[in-house]
Parts: C-alpha cells; structure tokens; sequence
C-alpha cells in the first residue's frame, strides 16, 4: 500500500519542483526583457523624465494640433499630386453614387472663369456654400469647375478636423484643408488665409461656422465677409440641397440620395459697406438662392424683391414643428407638382 | 489690338487659300496676279462685366426713359428674343439673350411686375425646342416660366392670337402677335450678328404674321434689296421700317436691347479657320490635316453633328438699349466696325466657300435650297455700295449640295425641291404660280404648328433671298457639288477649281479677274 502511495505522489513532487524551476525562469526572463526594453529604469533621473512636486503645475507645451497644425506639407508637389488622384477617383466616385448631383448657376461664374482661361490662371474666388453634411466639401469640390479645383483651399473646424494626427493628415492631404477655429478666428489664421488667395488659390468657407443641427440653415458669421473685403476677391454663395438627408449631422451611415447644387452671381462688398453690411448681404442673397433652388428664379426674384425670401434659419418654432416643416422645402417637379419630403419625427 | 481686314492680292507665293465645302474645306489656289482675298478684321476685344454693361444699359437708355421707370405694378410685360437663327454658330452659354432677360426680370421683380410672358420672335422660323431655349435663355428661366406657360414660341397661324396694328402709307398691314400688341411694353433682346439683324426687323418680323411677313418677303423687293447688310439701299428693310413706324404710333411701347458680338466664332482646335493661311503654325497645319482627312472619311450625320455641336466663344462687343431707331444705329456702327473691309471696285469672278450652316438649319441638313439661299443670299450681300463681282460676272462657290433634307425641320423644301425647282428657278415666277399653294397648305400648317418644321412658304423666302444675287451674275457655278442637285438648282457643277474657272471662261473671257470672300469670319466689303 505504502509502495503504491509512493508510486502516485512521485510524480507529484517532480512536477512542483518543474513548475518552480519554470517560474523562476520566466520571471528572470520577464525582468531581462524589461531591462532591455528602458535601460534606464533603474537609474532613476536625470536619466528618466523627472517626477513633479504635487504643489506644481507645470505648463502645457503649445500642441502641434488643431489651429496650430501647419499643413505646408500639402502644398508640395508630391501631396498636389496624392490630391489631384484621391479628387479625381475616390471622392467623384464616392460624390456621384451617393449623392447624384444636379449643378445650377454655373454659367453665372463663366465670366470670371473665361477670365481665368485667358490668363491661364484663375482668377480666385471665395465659395460660400450652406452646410448640412460632411459630404458638402467633396460635392462642393466636385461641382466646381476645373479652373477653381486645381487650386482650392478648405477652411475646416480646427477642433474636430485637426484634433488629432490622423484626422490632420487625411484633411489636409485629401481636402486641402486649412484649419479654422470656429470660435475666434485669431490674425495669424486670416494672414495665412490672405497669404493662399494672393497665391491664387480659391477657398471653400462655411459662413455658418458648422453642419447645421436639424436640416435648417444657421446665422452667417462674418469669415466670408471679412476675408472678401481683405483680398478682394468676389464671394460666390453656393445653396446645397439634400445633403441633410444622406449624411446630416448625427447619422449613423450614409444614404444615398439625390443633391442640387445652386451657384449664385460673385459678389464683391460695395465702397461703403462694411463687412457686417455685407455678410448681411451674402446671407440674403443665400436665402434668394435657396428659393430659387427650391422653386424657381421668378418666384425668387419677386420674393427677395418683396423681401419675403423664406428665411434660412426656418421658422421661429419649437424643434418638433421646425422639423415638421422642413418636409415642404421640397423642389417642384417639371410639372409644377411639389413632390413632399417624407416628414419626420425627431430623432428622440 | 486686333488687326483690320484687308484685300490680300494673289501672287505666285500666296499660299493655296482656305474655302468652306459645307462640314469640311479643302485648300485652293487662285489665279496669281488677277486673284484678290478679301480678308475679315481680327476679332475685337469684347467687354468685361458683361452683365454690368448691361444693367447699365437698361438703366442709362437711348431717347427713353430708364427700364424701372417703365415698369410699374399691375402691367402687362411681354420679352420677346431673337430665335435659334443668332447666332451662328450658336453662343458658347450664358447666351446673351439670357442676360437680358434676367436683368429685365430682376427689374420687373422689383418693380412688382407679375405679368410677363417670353416670347421666342421666330416668324415663320421652326419653333424652337425646349433644350434650345435652356440653351438660349438658360435653365433659370426656362425652369420658371415654361411650366406657367409664359415662355413659348410665336406662331404665326394662330389666327385668334394675331392681331392687326395697324397699315402703312403703301398699304403694308401689320398684324403681329397679339399678346405683344396688347402689352404695356415690349422688351426686345437681340443678338446682332450682321447688319441685317435688329432695329424693327425683330419685332416686325419676329412676332408677324405670314400675311404681314408677305409685304417685304418678295422677289420684288428682294430684287431691290442691294444690299441685305445696308439698311439704307434695302427695299426689304425700307419696308419693315414703315411697319416700324405703325408700331410706334399705334402699338405698344418697345423698350429694344441690342447686343453686337466679335467674330471669335471657332473654339480650339478650330481656330486654324480663322487665321490667314501663311500665319498657320505647325500644329494649324496639322490640325487642318488631321480634321480635313478625317472629315472626308466620316458618314455626313457624323459630320454634322460635330459642327453643330460647336459653341462659339463669342465675345459681346457692345450693348445699347432704349428706342428702336436710335439703338440700332449705334448698334450698326458698332457691327461696322467689326465686319467692315474697303474694296476697290469689282471683279468679274466672285469665289466663296459655303459653311456647313446657315440662319436656317441649326441643328439641321444644308440641303441644296439653302447653298443657294447662304451663297447667294447671305454671302453675295455681304457688300455695302457696289457687289464684288460686277454684273453679269460668275460667282464661284464650294459645296457638296447633297441631296438630303432633313424631314422634320425642312418637310415644304423636298416637296418645293422636286416640284417647284423642276418647274422654274425664277422668284417671279414661283412667286405668282406655287407661293400660295404651299404658304396655305393645311400639313405644312399642322407641321410648322405643331412640330418643329419651317413654314410652308419658306423654301420660297429662302429662294428670294439670293434672288438679287441670281438676277445680277451671269452665272452660278458650284465646285464638288452633287451634279443633279446643282443642275435643279439652274446652276453650273464643276469638279474642280480649275474647271469652274475654265467653265467660266465662256461668261468673263480667259483672264478674268477674282475676288475670294475669306470665311470664317463674317466680313462686309465696303466697295468703292
């Protein structure tokens, strides 16, 4: 019997005494490992970073993100290159299938863009188009002509384009984006802007700071305006519709849909107009635009004669009703039929 | 600063020079030492901010009052605008005849206007189709006043809605459309190519009935029309400027706006056509050859529809606006200015290439009746004093003249091809014995109505248009012309330039002298 106990708890003792060897091996691999991975570990500083006294703050060292991102790169001639590609595949690719554009108004720009041809440079302009959706830039990139395309800049939010390194770099290489910051634009921003337009490149800038939150459109702020009586350059309003039903904000995924984009005539501020006056004026001209877009160019016109262009903002309800009657901004049709958005409770 | 025309003359190293064959063109090479090229002045600068020019125009008009001033709340407007015959070939978009309209309706919009209508003013012209006037008048204003029904096309059979104006000392009626007539104002916006456009031949033919048209559209004052592009020696114009006159004592206000255009009609790689042949680069003349070769050997449908795609990057050269009379003299002196070249006395051979289009086939076949009517109507007249050619000289022009029409746009032309032509070739003649017949056809009506066909009488207007021309040469040869067809025509087929000359030799003697009228572009021969 004691025989027979021995021959079974053999093994066992054998096996601890394996399992202990082997613990002890890996835990003097483990430590070498991390010896050779910081070879400073244990010296302690000045050979590592030093620790700080809780009673310090120490100040934070000025980010290379956001506004500060510098997008120099995107100007050389390699990254010109990538973009020329990544407009000309991928982003008409994805433009056409998603949101089959219908362009209006281009003939109001071929003044300025047969100027353009007889120089071989275009003349630049300022784009100043509505925003519902992220796809507005690469319809607006795509729907201009091809004397604008080639030298474009995109202002874009500096706090949710450039916030980090990837999203910085996909911008900037594939929009040409210029970071913006929403809330106060500082001096160094709008030299830089003024610096690219006396450089010959146009600029896409969203006088409503942002996508709008509920399908209406939102108070102009004065970047447009103000860059336009800087340089000199006419601003063209651009009305888009229907972006907000494919990829407004807060959707998940896209959906495929159908878009209108309307240009509008240049607009340059007048002698005595300051910008104030003229953002005024730029976001009439908007609501005119978007009238026209969505009824016709007489009904438009007596309207914003009248003063009674219907008003980008929407009307002055509770956000239930507002939403209830974005279903009548709708296009007539060819037969003067007005084919009803499908209406929509909001999302709760 | 774009260079003047001038009268080139041949020696022995003039190159071979360049002639129009309808929807293509072939290098000739003229007699040297007794050949003379007519060359057109370089197309002049046009304006910038066009649509500047023309707000200020309708703000700052001749011997009327400013365009706001006219408009007032409870009105009736009515725009009328010149069809798809301006210009040719046809204006690279925006077309001028849109920015018109959109000015004046901003105005209108303005000044509370509600009723307007748009009128296309194309007589007896084939009406125009609904991407033509997007074409013309842009998507804007087609998208916003066709579905009301407010933009339509003039029909000049459409007796309920025609209206006499009134009757001129010489017993002219004018009787024109009648919701133009019974408008507070007429806008009239016009694009003028050539002298012969605009002043009171818009309205008082654009907007005419066939009755009225029928006053001036004859041989008779054809024949006395010498010549189409000088206003004061022209039967034809003399007559529509009394009907003028009933317009403006008995019908409604006409506010005109008169636009001029430069001769930059050829976009690349055409722009070869327009340059003085020892000035050709390498690459003209490799494009010459590249088109010229390939055009020979493609289907004339596929020919066709290559020229007729073409957009001219015409430039605007000038805009006025305000009384008919007063605007279209400065409008001519500024068409003038463009077109005309001094010529000293005349030849006794004319040479001219004929182009693949005419006023009357946009979009359309050149068929043998229109060689006829663009050689001898509209080339020949292109004259001011004296013609080029002296009388009973030859007039030499290239062309295929094919046998085709097209059926929709030209149905009255086969029948007037094969029944009438076989008859006579004499306007008189034709005039007195079929014109009746076909302008009073009730097929052609419903066709010219409802389709897109010309009106009936028109092969006959289109043959009065070269009738002074046929009545002054002693004889009419085409070179490369389909022989059939040119014989129907009454004139003389040749194969070659060599034999057209040889041919002609029996009218002018051996040693004639010639003149070549070089086209494109447009050019008026002042002859002294």
């Amino acid at each position: 019997m004691l025989a027979y106990i021995r021959r079974v708890q053999r093994p066992n003792s054998v096996g601890r005494r394996s399992i202990r060897v082997a613990q002890r091996a890996s835990g003097i691999t483990e430590s070498a490992l991390r010896r050779a991975a910081m070879p400073l570990a244990r010296r302690g500083f000045p050979y590592r970073k030093p620790t700080v006294p809780r009673s310090v703050e120490v100040p934070k060292k000025p980010s290379k993100l956001g506004g500060a991102y510098d997008t120099e790169w995107a100007r050389t001639p390699i990254a010109r290159a990538m973009r020329g590609v990544i407009v000309e595949g991928p982003m008409r690719l994805a433009v056409r299938t998603l949101t089959s554009p219908t362009v209006h108004g281009l003939d109001r720009l071929s003044d300025l863009e047969r100027a353009a041809n007889d120089n071989e440079s275009p003349a630049p302009v300022i784009f100043a188009p509505n925003h519902h959706s992220h796809f507005d830039t690469g319809l607006v990139i795509r729907s201009i002509p091809a004397a604008w395309r080639r030298e474009l800049v995109v202002a874009a939010a500096a706090d949710y384009f450039f916030d980090a390194q990837w999203k910085a770099v996909i911008s900037a290489l594939s929009l040409h984006a210029l970071p913006i910051d929403r809330e106060m634009t500082g001096r160094s921003t709008s030299d830089r802007l003024r610096d690219l337009i006396a450089d010959g490149n146009s600029l896409i800038i969203y006088p409503e700071g942002g996508r709008s939150p509920d399908g209406w459109g939102q108070e102009f702020k004065g970047g447009a305006a103000y860059l336009a009586a800087r340089t000199g350059v006419a601003v063209i309003p651009v009305f888009i519709d229907g972006t907000s039903e494919i990829f407004g904000k807060g959707a998940k995924r896209p959906k495929p849909g159908r878009t209108t984009v309307t240009f509008g005539a240049p607009m340059w501020p007048g002698d005595n107009e300051n910008t104030r006056r003229f953002n005024a004026r730029i976001q009439s001209t908007m609501e005119r635009l978007g009238d026209e877009a969505l009824t016709d160019y007489w009904t438009a016109s007596r309207r914003a004669a009248g003063g009674n262009s219907p008003s980008l903002t929407g009307p002055e309800y509770s956000s239930w009703r507002r939403q209830w009657q974005l279903g009548d901004r709708r296009r007539r049709s060819p037969s003067g039929r007005r084919r009803p958005r499908r209406r929509t409770w909001p999302a709760l | 600063m774009p260079r003047p025309g001038f009268v080139l003359d041949v020696d022995r190293s003039t190159p071979p020079t360049l002639f129009w064959r309808g929807e293509g063109f072939s290098l000739e090479r003229l007699p040297a030492d007794r050949s003379r090229i007519i060359y057109p002045p370089e197309p002049l600068k046009g304006l910038d901010h066009l649509d500047h020019h023309i707000r200020n125009a309708l703000l700052n008009p001749i011997d009327m009052e400013p365009l706001p001033a006219l408009l007032k709340p409870g009105m009736r407007l009515t725009i009328a605008f010149d069809d798809v015959s301006l210009s040719l070939p046809k204006m690279r978009r925006p077309d001028n005849r849109q920015r018109i309209v959109e000015a004046v309706l901003d105005m209108a919009a303005e000044a509370g206007v509600d009723d307007v209508h748009i009128i296309a003013a194309l007589g007896l012209h084939r009406r125009m189709h609904e991407y033509e006037m997007r074409h013309v008048l842009g998507d804007r204003v087609v998208d916003a006043f066709m579905p009301r029904g407010q933009l339509y096309n003039h029909d000049a059979e459409d007796h309920e809605n025609l209206t006499v104006v009134g009757e001129t000392d010489h017993g002219e009626v004018l009787e024109i459309n009648k919701r133009a007539a019974e408008s507070d104002l007429i806008v009239y916006a016009n694009v003028n190519q050539v002298a012969m456009d605009g002043g009171w031949k818009s309205l008082v033919t654009g907007l005419a009935s066939y009755r009225c048209l029928s006053h001036h559209h004859n041989p008779e004052s054809l024949r006395n029309t010498k010549s189409l592009m000088d206003r004061h020696h022209s039967a034809l114009h003399h007559s529509i400027w009394r009907m003028g006159k009933v317009l403006r004592d008995s019908g409604p206000a006409v506010f005109q706006v008169e636009t001029t255009i430069n001769t930059e009609a050829f976009p690349s790689p055409f722009e070869f056509l327009a340059k003085r042949e020892w000035e050709w680069t390498a690459k003209d003349r490799a494009l010459f050859l590249g088109t010229s070769k390939a055009l020979n050997k493609m289907p004339n449908t596929t020919k066709r529809k290559l020229f007729h795609n073409i957009e001219a990057p015409y430039r605007t050269t000038s805009v006025q606006a305000g009384y008919t009379e007063s605007v279209h003299e400065i409008t001519l002196q500024n068409v003038h200015e463009q077109h005309l070249v001094e010529v000293e006395g005349q030849t006794d051979i004319l040479t001219m290439g004929i182009p693949f289009i005419s006023p009357y086939n946009p979009e359309s076949i050149m068929n043998p009746i229109l060689v006829m009517c663009m050689g001898l109507g509209y080339l020949f007249n292109m004259y001011r004093g004296k013609p080029l050619v002296r009388a009973g000289g030859v007039v030499i022009m290239t062309h295929p003249t094919y046998e085709d029409f097209h059926p929709v746009h030209h149905p009255s032309y086969i029948d007037f091809f094969d029944e009438v032509l076989a008859d006579t070739t004499d306007p008189a003649e034709m005039s007195t014995k079929w014109e009746k017949k076909y302008a009073e056809d009730d097929w052609y009506r419903h066709l010219y109505r409802t389709s897109y066909a010309y009106h009936g009488v028109h092969p006959f207007y289109a043959w009065y248009w070269g009738a002074h021309g046929q009545q002054h040469a002693g004889r009419v040869i085409i070179v490369g012309g389909h022989a059939p067809a040119v014989r129907r025509l009454g004139f003389t087929p040749a194969s070659t330039m060599s034999d057209a000359l040889e041919i002609a030799s029996d009218v002018v003697g051996r040693n004639p002298t010639i003149s070549h009228l070089h086209v494109p572009g447009v050019l008026v021969a002042d002859v002294k």
